[in-house]
């Protein structure tokens, strides 16, 4: 069975699209993916999301933001897109071995939480080393914690931490950093945190597999090396586009993100639009993955009015 | 629904099993566990219950137990053979993801 319009991937853009595509009567299917809600879901308090005065919390946000979708007629599917073909419509997309076909994908696959792409981190992953302050802190209750990144969602992390450990030591491999202003003013004000500039981890260190210790630093202005005890490593370094599944199939930017026409949400495909982080390097916010996530099912509509 | 484990059950319902038994270690403030959660309890009305019983643990008010099997990151989802830890893996995975990295530690 053909449908209309198909979307994947589940955050502020993928729901969105859904909420406007349901409306438009347009009967939407939505791929959740293997990360369902996307990056809010292991966000804490979202405070910059408009008509929550108070903030409210991410996973909250887009538990509200399926609902409203599946209110309008979403068809919602908890599976990961395996394969695309877009080389001709109808354009098919598999998943667990079955394939669905539609006249219009909406690509909103987001982006995922970068690591720090060293052997140790991924043996103590989940044993100490995590990307989900909100969801792993809790067990670092009056221990000594690291945190690894220089944005808001460090700066955030690491706010969030001092509530359960009794020492956070910020970790930043520049003198700058890239947060706002606000969050930086907080990290100056919590005496339980302490910050490490211009310094970069080169391995995480521990007991057998399963207790972190400590990580080992290289300063990268000395090359001096140097280690740090710690209890726990919570890498918070950015965030790349989650976009191996179109390499090849649609024109993307040197980072990896999908390309654009400047003004809406079409790829280098007709029928293939995109939303959200997955094609945004710049903004990165819920609100305007949401917006894009609004273009690309309006877009939708019009082109299979057209089709 | 899962079965739930808490401090006073955890001896007999997965120490002493005769099944092997899978532990979803959660908590109510994880946005993952949450998403995770609907498709362990489709997984659990699926699987038969003499190969393996599948539950859940609170680790917020089950923090005793976190504590003791060292459940450091959540979701996190440990294999019990003979009262024993045979595995463990965290994280958000697609349901057939899920059930291949489960049965592929029962099959040994």
């Amino acid at each position: 069975m053909s449908h209309k319009v198909i979307i994947i991937g589940s955050g502020p853009a993928g729901w969105t699209a859904a909420i406007y595509a349901g409306r438009a009567e347009l009967a939407p299917v939505v791929f959740e993916g293997a990360e369902p809600g996307g990056q809010l879901m292991s966000t804490t308090a979202v405070e910059n999301f408009p008509g929550f005065p108070e903030g409210i919390q991410g996973s909250d946000l887009m538990d509200h933001m399926r609902a409203q979708a599946k209110r309008f007629g979403a068809e919602v599917l908890s599976q990961r897109v395996d394969q695309v073909d877009f080389s001709a419509r109808p354009f098919k997309v598999t998943s667990n071995n079955r394939i669905y076909e539609a006249d219009v994908v909406i690509v909103s696959t987001g982006a995922s939480a970068r690591r720090l792409g060293i052997e140790s981190e991924q043996k103590f992953y989940g044993r100490g080393v995590s990307a989900c302050a909100t969801c792993d802190g809790f067990f670092f209750k009056n221990k000594k914690v690291v945190v690894v990144g220089g944005g808001d969602a460090a700066m955030e992390e690491a706010m969030f931490l001092t509530r359960f450990a009794t020492q956070v030591v910020l970790v930043h491999r520049r003198e700058n950093f890239r947060a706002s202003k606000i969050m930086q003013d907080r990290v100056a004000q919590q005496p339980k945190i302490s910050i490490i500039r211009n310094a970069e981890v080169l391995e995480i260190l521990g007991q057998d597999a399963t207790r972190v210790t400590g990580i080992q630093l290289k300063d990268v202005q000395t090359g001096e090396i140097s280690e740090l005890e710690t209890d726990g490593v919570f890498v918070a370094i950015g965030h790349a586009p989650n976009t191996k599944l179109f390499e090849n199939i649609l024109d993307l930017d040197e980072h990896g993100y999908i390309k654009t026409k400047p003004g809406t949400t079409q790829t280098s495909l007709p029928g293939i639009l995109a939303a959200g982080d997955v094609q945004d390097s710049v903004y990165r916010q819920a609100i305007t993955a949401a917006g894009s996530g609004c273009m690309a099912a309006i877009e939708a509509e019009r082109m299979l009015r057209e089709v | 629904m899962s079965l739930e484990l808490n401090e006073t059950n955890f001896e007999s319902e997965v120490t002493q099993s005769a099944v092997p038994v899978l532990v979803d270690f959660w908590a109510p403030w994880c946005g993952s566990c949450r998403s995770m959660a609907p498709m362990v309890d489709t997984f659990a009305a699926e699987v038969d219950p003499k190969q393996l019983k599948v539950s859940k643990c609170n680790a917020d008010e089950n923090s005793a137990l976190a504590a003791r099997f060292n459940i450091l990151a959540i979701p996190a989802f440990v294999i019990f053979k003979q009262g024993q830890e045979v595995a463990r893996f965290s994280g958000s995975f697609s349901p057939e993801e899920f059930k291949e990295k489960v049965m592929s530690h029962l099959k040994v």
